[in-house]
């Protein structure tokens, strides 16, 4: 018993729960979904998780919204759980954008009208091809652990970007990517592509997470320490290696860009867009982009701005690399999913160019870019999950010919989204690229503004492309039927199309909003 | 503040959303859509009659409201004499257009309410882009018109239309990112020397005034390409005689007539007073261009086999003129150039729409195809001559005037280009001529007419041939560009009143004195 008193008591750290609350509701509500799984009967639990995860979310925001209301005569954000968590302004923009594209993309999770039983499976551990695949395909019942995965996944993405040490980060990493990989693999049609999806998304993913561990090992030996602050003071003047430094830093940037799909660390992106369950791949568009820049905007931002002389030039090629990856194999694509997928690359590119602009311009450019880029995903992803034939949806590009004789709303909706993801005025793609693009020339990187405007050019090709599909081709006799969306699908696209136009026409409060401060740490 | 600009863009605005909801009603959409572009025209002779030459103020009419205050974005529109004088002339040409266009034959399954409703669209588009007086609101104009522009040519153009539209689109789409780029240069270099960056244009005047002449240069060439894109200069021309052949009349008419002026107006309104040292420093690049693309469209309508590309060569070679009185830098060059931009568009309009009404009654394009039609149409063959010798410029009819002002006015400043370009002169001689000759004289030949008329023998006889002359709404709507083409040949003073003061303005902003603008003072 004498060792016990020579132990120092523990001081506690102090949790700020107010701060925190955004992240424990919806933690929260995941382990209570898990054991809605558990414990209901099958035919209730659909009704009941989307009851759940709806409130998690509104119940999230409001406890958000409470917080930064009661923060105005505070500083400009807070370090709590021992400073392994940062609440500063981007943090709360952040949040609010993953929490509302989380609920645009449950929404579409939700919808059981455009594809009976919902776009999921009814029992994913039946073999595909199989006769008891057959059966259930017919079955409506669908697998309701994607909420609880969802939850997850977001909780996960909410504390990555609110990550103020690397071992938090990286545990962040995983609980936010371990769902992803599963729920790619739960499509109801084309089961066998869906599940290949899923295995090459999670080995390529794991390769990252090595990557990043391996990175912040590294970091550790020339820091002493994980916490990013104490990287930054290291980097100002430290008797170890170089070498560690950078090697480090190499490798945790690579496992960043990964999650990114930022080029040449994309190859996973088609492959996983294309097999995953349309909702999926919205989430994944949407949310895993947000979450993976907002932690590389912290990283870059708070641990190694000083050294940005070193690095930058290294990024610089890695965006012009993304860019031109994305625009230019994004004009060869057949199928409109990896079309998008491509685009989703181009478009890392651009948002990488906030990133290391390293000004309060780049940063509140790139948030309002993420914000923006997310809700005009989201829309597209939806609209692409209506338009079906007999053997689901019908992503070939040639099923779109002439689709706005069958539709006309539909195809002026996702005309108006394309157009928005080419970046003309008036949608909130434009306004992004003008602000990212903004603080770039402020801060000496025009030239990289010019290749990023002539992959703009490029890759308004292959979005025209469809359009000059659906509206200027005959349609094909047996074509696909455009389904009419239930309420829940119906939301989503009006959501995300909505939002594309007010943050086109009328940016400012967003854009007041991005730009009311920096990281703390 | 004055109301007039606002109602002028908002009108055709209205019109257009009215006139989509008269989708199966056509003949209502066409009288309704006639109505509002009458309504139109009023409105523009009331912002003509408000207008003072003689004042003082460079821009007028002005209003202007807050739209993005984290840019210093104002919703600013105003214009000058040259703006004034082009927003009259689309004014004019939009009832000539719609009635033109009355009895156009569709494609298959597209409604007379859509094409109407997207001219009406673009009239706003025009309109905004010659009235912002903020650069964002301008780039915003100048990205937005291209798309009812392009859903024109693709939806409702020639054979070949859906590749027509999309080279038109990416064209112009390319040189509006380049644009973009210097765009942001400007904001950048604003916000470095007034502390907060601004898009407005007069103060952008005084700013870059005396910024470095390096500094001009880039941002120059980024506004150059995209005008020159537009205007179209050799060698980025390539884009409208696909364009203007595909595309369906009326919007033709528009594209040559007014759209192609954005490029012409831009060089005046924004590279010439924004940038002055690099206008001085580039001239003569941009002068080699021009009169190289006053040769080289000659040379190319001369050997046109297709009308409508044939006029639309004839177009860049007339751009050649405008460029070159523009870059002349004296008030008399200067005056013309502006003159000849909206001769251009009345005679080249006029030109533009004889060839549809040849066209609409031969079935087809090609030249070969005609002959000796002047026998079965006397009044569309003399309308046609008409069109030819004001696009020859033939003394008496407008285009002299403006073809004279512009080669005396470049004599003393650029004696060799001006000498190469009277060269010009004759060629348009030549083209005019031969086309008129291969199509309207001699004995009645060629496969259009004959197969129509139902035989050679039959044909000669104008009784019995199916080839009808002119009707009355034809007749109607080519009698308004006939008078203009008489008065603005004899009389020009009232549109030079109004254009003189804006160019002595300009050259004062380019630093270029020369005798006679003073004396005209």
């Amino acid at each position: 018993m004498k060792f016990l008193a020579q132990i120092q008591p523990i001081d506690p750290p102090e949790i700020l729960y107010g701060a925190i609350a955004p992240v424990l509701i919806v933690l929260g509500a995941a382990c209570v979904a898990v054991l809605f799984e558990a414990f209901l009967p099958k035919h209730q639990r659909w009704a009941a998780q989307v009851v759940l995860t709806m409130l998690a979310l509104v119940a999230a925001g409001g406890a958000l919204g409470i917080y930064a209301a009661g923060e105005d005569n505070k500083p400009q954000g807070v370090t709590t759980l021992s400073e392994a968590i940062a609440v500063d302004r981007p943090v709360i923009f952040l949040w609010v954008t993953l929490l509302l594209l989380a609920f645009g993309s449950v929404l579409l999770i939700a919808d059981r009208s455009v594809e009976p039983g919902g776009a999921f499976v009814a029992d994913a551990a039946v073999r595909p091809g199989t006769v008891q695949d057959r059966a259930q395909a017919s079955r409506t019942g669908m697998q309701t652990e994607v909420f609880p995965l969802t939850l997850f996944a977001l909780s996960g993405m909410m504390v990555f970007v609110a990550a103020n040490d690397l071992l938090t980060m990286f545990i962040a990493l995983e609980v936010l990517s371990l769902p992803l990989y599963l729920m790619c693999g739960l499509a109801r049609r084309r089961r066998l592509l869906s599940q290949e999806a899923a295995v090459k998304y999670f080995l390529l993913g794991a390769f990252a997470s090595a990557f990043f561990l391996y990175g912040l090992a590294l970091l550790y030996g020339y820091a002493g320490s994980v916490k990013l602050a104490d990287i930054a003071t290291a980097t100002a003047g430290s008797d170890k290696s170089d070498t560690l430094l950078f090697a480090g830093f190499g490798l945790l940037v690579v496992g960043l860009l990964f999650k990114a799909s930022v080029g040449p660390f994309h190859a996973w992106t088609p492959d996983v867009y294309q097999g995953a369950p349309t909702p999926i791949t919205a989430f994944m568009a949407a949310c895993t982009k947000v979450a993976a820049f907002g932690g590389i905007l912290r990283v870059l931002t708070v641990a190694f701005e000083r050294t940005n002389w070193e690095w930058r030039g290294v990024l610089w090629g890695v965006a012009v690399a993304s860019m031109v990856i994305g625009a230019v194999l994004g004009l060869t694509q057949t199928d409109v999913k990896r079309m998008v997928a491509y685009s989703s690359v181009a478009h890392a590119g651009f948002l990488l160019i906030g990133s290391i602009s390293l000004t309060e311009q780049g940063l509140s450019g790139t948030l309002f870019y993420l914000l923006a880029y997310g809700f005009t995903t989201i829309a597209v992803f939806g609209v692409i999950s209506l338009v079906r034939n007999a053997d689901g949806e019908a992503t070939h590009l040639s099923q779109w010919a002439g689709l706005a004789k069958r539709s006309p709303v539909l195809a002026g909706v996702f005309t108006f989204l394309l157009l928005a993801l080419a970046g003309i005025p008036l949608t909130s793609g434009f306004v992004g690229k003008f602000v990212v693009f903004a603080a770039a020339i402020e801060d000496g990187l025009a030239p990289l503004v010019v290749v990023a405007l002539v992959a703009s050019a490029v890759a308004a090709f292959f979005y025209l492309r469809v359009i000059v599909l659906m509206y200027f081709s005959e349609p094909a006799p047996d074509g696909p039927t455009v389904t009419v969306p239930g309420a829940f699908t119906t939301v989503a696209i009006t959501l995300g199309a909505a939002i594309t136009l007010v943050l086109g026409v009328w940016p400012s409060f967003a854009l007041d909003w991005a730009g009311a401060g920096g990281f703390i740490f | 503040m004055s109301w007039t600009l606002i109602a002028l863009l908002l009108l055709p605005l209205v019109g257009s959303v009215v006139v989509a909801f008269l989708r199966g009603n056509d003949r209502t959409a066409k009288f309704v859509a006639l109505g509002f572009s009458l309504v139109e025209l009023a409105l523009a002779v009331v912002a003509w009659v408000a207008y003072d030459p003689s004042s003082s103020a460079r821009l007028q009419l002005t209003s202007s409201a807050e739209w993005i205050p984290t840019f210093g974005v104002h919703l600013s529109f105003g214009v000058d004499g040259i703006a004034l004088v082009m927003i009259a002339l689309i004014a004019f040409l939009m009832p000539v257009v719609i009635g033109g266009a009355w009895s156009d034959k569709l494609p298959e399954g597209r409604s007379a309410s859509g094409f109407f409703s997207l001219l009406l669209a673009m009239q706003t588009g025009m309109v905004g882009v010659f009235a912002a007086t903020d650069v964002f609101v301008f780039y915003v104009f100048f990205e937005a018109v291209l798309v009812p522009m392009y859903f024109l040519i693709g939806r409702f153009g020639g054979p070949n239309r859906q590749y027509a539209a999309m080279k038109f689109f990416l064209y112009s789409l390319l040189g509006g990112l380049i644009m973009l780029a210097s765009v942001i240069g400007l904001y950048v270099t604003s916000a470095d020397k007034l502390g907060q960056g601004t898009l407005d244009w007069a103060t952008l005047v005084t700013v870059m005034k005396d910024a470095p002449t390096s500094t001009q240069i880039w941002l120059f060439l980024g506004f150059f390409i995209a005008f020159a894109i537009k205007a179209p200069l050799v060698p980025l021309h390539t884009w409208l005689p696909d364009a203007g052949a595909e595309a369906p009349v009326g919007a033709g008419v528009l594209l040559v007539g007014i759209l192609d002026k954005i490029g012409t107006f831009g060089f005046l309104r924004y590279c010439l007073p924004l940038f002055p040292a690099a206008s001085k420093e580039l001239a003569p690049v941009v002068l080699s261009l021009a009169v190289v693309g006053i040769i080289y469209g000659s040379l190319l309508a001369v050997g046109q086999t297709d009308m409508k590309r044939f006029v639309a060569y004839t177009s860049i070679a007339h751009f050649g003129f405008i460029a070159l009185g523009i870059f002349a830098f004296s008030s008399q060059a200067g005056t013309g150039a502006v003159l000849y931009m909206v001769n251009h568009g009345i005679s080249t309009g006029m030109l533009f729409l004889v060839v549809g009404m040849v066209m609409s009654r031969g079935g087809s394009r090609l030249i070969q195809d005609y002959g000796g039609m002047a026998k079965l149409t006397p009044v569309l063959g003399g309308l046609f001559f008409v069109a030819g010798l004001s696009s020859l410029a033939l003394p008496g009819t407008n285009s002299f005037v403006s073809e004279f002002l512009v080669l005396i006015g470049s004599y003393p400043n650029q004696p060799v280009f001006t000498i190469v370009s009277t060269l010009g002169m004759v060629l348009a001689a030549l083209y005019v001529l031969w086309v008129y000759q291969r199509v309207f004289q001699g004995p009645v030949r060629g496969t259009a007419l004959l197969s129509v008329a139902g035989g050679p023998g039959t044909a000669k006889d104008p009784e019995r041939s199916g080839i009808k002359d002119l009707d009355k709404r034809e007749i109607a709507v080519l009698a308004p560009l006939v008078a203009l083409i008489l008065v603005l040949g004899f009389y020009p003073k009232p549109v030079l009143d109004v254009i003189t003061p804006s160019i002595g303005a300009t050259l004062s902003e380019v630093g270029v004195t020369d005798p006679v603008a003073q004396e005209g003072k």
